[in-house]
């Protein structure tokens, strides 16, 4: 059936699907990447109940809500139809994203504003949940035999386009204005959510004149889609395992893949790097503009020699390389460094910022804060903020000084060949995302059965990245607490995340690919 | 190699119990009213504890199944994995 259909309706169905996904992605992320705003706005320090609310929407939207709509859409998806569900995610996404935009703040309407925004959030999560595997599974059912590594791949480059998409308009929005305009309760921090209602709107009207899959439609003529794909799914032993299968042996490594290439990179770089807001944006979107095309070259590798390889090669560069390259992040912008590397360093700018005194023992103690910028040879400049202590006995005759040993550093910016080196390394880390992430599509449709193919790969799927992936910063946050020596001790989640579903893939994945995907 | 995918189906039978019992060892220990990192926030540790308990027992069945040669022979057609 699938060799009948025309490319232009092939190319038709991969765009309706890929710029559909690519907005629910960008939606769902811009709300993450101006959480700092919207929670001065929603959830104000100091309310305990406001405090609840914000660990909620940030944690419960992730980690509960993505499987749960996973189960929910997947459910609809192979009940009526792939069209229908994936255009129902798509309103449903795009209209609480708008939404979000259009509630005033808790000065204005108090806890109804947090309340509101969770309920938003929670509705997003919802339907991310559902957009993925309709999407996924839409266009492997219309995929000749052969090329469904690499039209499904088009799919997987939207989660990263999604977050570029978002990063630039973002960075646009905050670049043209100024930080009081941009953090003020109805500011530019609003127009990202603003934006998506017309994003949504095109891609409904693409949407809608798309066909019901062609597989799903002939099992429907032909009485053959389930009447419970949930029990079908997740009680009959012969399917269950395949979905543990899925999710051990590939997803849960997949989705520490993803979200240490590019959010945890772009988190390194700006809180353990203290590289200055412009430069840690614009590495990680030259970095992803380089790598996207790769989820293309390894979905049509992926026809060729198989998914499985491709995917744990993925994996395995991730557990070897993820230390090395973060530390040479840390090494790079680590001041002292730089400075015995340009000995003609000079502070250009020396700024007294405020002085607190205080009495202690028989001395009166000045604390002095003071910020210095700092301009290199090789053209890098930071800021460097210390904080002297002088100590003047009561007695008149003592007194002492002690010069910040710790001074800390901020505002970094990197010279150009480090920047560019950055760009490469980061680069690396979204190759190997491009890796894993750019087969699984196709390995996952292969998988299951056309009637619960939607419920049966979408959990998985949420599982993997919601939770495995989305665990990536508060497990890198527990490990540093406890170890606070080393500063990459967070990656050891990842590492082995990635090494035990890199265990489990190779021991008991197959490499073989499934031709027929019609039953 | 199907005796491999057998024995390791221990491993994984054991890792799940573990995993819930590490996280419930890091509750306790970094749970903190007082604290103001993610970390000391009790409600984000019942979400993961929540979440993560059925993933745990997930992958307990995967291994039992591992254990039982669930996975010697994959299923080649839809018919099969029905």
């Amino acid at each position: 059936m699938n060799e009948t259909i025309s490319p232009k309706t092939i190319r038709s169905v991969i765009a309706a699907s890929s710029v559909g996904t690519m907005i629910e992605w960008y939606d769902f992320y811009i709300f993450g990447m101006l959480a700092k705003t919207i929670s001065t706005q929603f959830f104000p320090e100091g309310n305990a109940t406001a405090a609840l609310l914000s660990t909620l929407a940030i944690f419960a939207a992730g980690f509960i809500v993505r499987p749960f709509g996973a189960l929910l859409f997947g459910r609809l998806g192979d009940l009526v139809g792939r069209k229908y569900t994936f255009l129902l995610t798509l309103v449903l996404m795009g209209g609480s994203t708008f939404l979000i935009g259009l509630v005033p703040g808790y000065k204005s309407i108090g806890i109804a504003a947090p309340l509101l925004v969770l309920l938003l959030r929670l509705i997003q999560g919802l339907a991310l949940g559902g957009e993925y595997g309709g999407a996924a599974t839409y266009v492997a059912e219309h995929a000749p035999v052969g090329k469904r590594g690499y039209y499904t791949s088009w799919i997987q480059t939207t989660a990263t386009l999604g977050l570029f998409v978002a990063l630039a308009v973002i960075m646009l929005v905050k670049l043209n204005m100024a930080d009081t305009s941009f953090n003020e309760e109805w500011g530019g921090w609003r127009y990202p959510f603003w934006i998506s209602i017309v994003l949504v709107a095109i891609s409904v009207y693409i949407r809608l004149k798309m066909q019901e899959s062609p597989l799903f439609a002939k099992l429907k003529m032909e009485g053959g889609t389930s009447s419970n794909p949930l029990k079908e799914s997740f009680s009959h032993k012969g399917n269950f395992k395949m979905v543990l299968l899925a999710l051990f042996g590939a997803v849960m490594g997949q989705g520490v893949i993803w979200y240490t290439g590019q959010f945890y990179a772009q988190s390194f770089l700006e809180t353990k790097c203290s590289i200055e807001f412009e430069q840690s944006r614009t590495i990680m979107l030259w970095a992803i503009a380089f790598a996207t095309p790769f989820f293309l070259a390894f979905g049509w590798l992926s026809d060729k020699i198989g998914r499985k390889w491709i995917m744990m090669a993925g994996m395995l560069m991730g557990i070897l390389t993820y230390r090395p390259i973060f530390n040479t992040f840390l090494k790079d912008s680590n001041i002292p460094n730089l400075l015995s590397d340009n000995p003609g360093a000079k502070s250009a700018e020396n700024l007294e910022l405020k002085t607190d005194s205080l009495v202690e023992q028989h001395a009166l103690v000045t604390l002095k804060y003071q910020s210095a910028k700092w301009v290199l040879d090789d053209g890098t400049k930071f800021t460097e903020l210390r904080t002297d202590t002088t100590r003047q006995g009561f007695d008149g005759f003592s007194s002492s000084k002690s010069p910040d040993k710790k001074p800390s550093f901020t505002n970094k910016h990197l010279s150009t060949s480090t920047y560019w080196k950055f760009v490469g390394l980061v680069f690396l880390l979204i190759l190997y995302v491009t890796m894993v992430y750019g087969p699984i599509a196709s390995f996952l449709v292969e998988l299951f059965p056309t009637k619960i193919r939607y419920t049966s790969m979408s959990l998985p799927y949420h599982i993997g990245n919601g939770v495995f992936g989305g665990l990536v910063p508060f497990i890198g946050l527990l490990l540093t607490t406890t170890y606070p020596t080393d500063p990459l001790v967070g990656l050891w989640y990842p590492i082995g995340v990635a090494a035990l579903c890199f265990v489990i893939g190779t021991i008991y994945l197959t490499n073989k690919i499934d031709k027929n995907v019609m039953d | 190699m199907n005796a491999l995918k057998k024995y390791l189906g221990i491993i994984w039978l054991l890792l799940a119990p573990a995993v819930i019992y590490f996280l419930i060892d890091r509750a306790i220990v970094h749970i903190d009213p007082a604290g103001k990192k993610d970390i000391n926030n009790p409600v984000i540790w019942v979400i993961i504890i929540g979440i993560f308990t059925p993933i745990a027992i997930g992958l307990m069945i995967f291994g039992w199944y591992a254990l039982k040669n669930e996975y010697s022979h994959l299923p080649q057609s839809s018919s099969e994995v029905e």
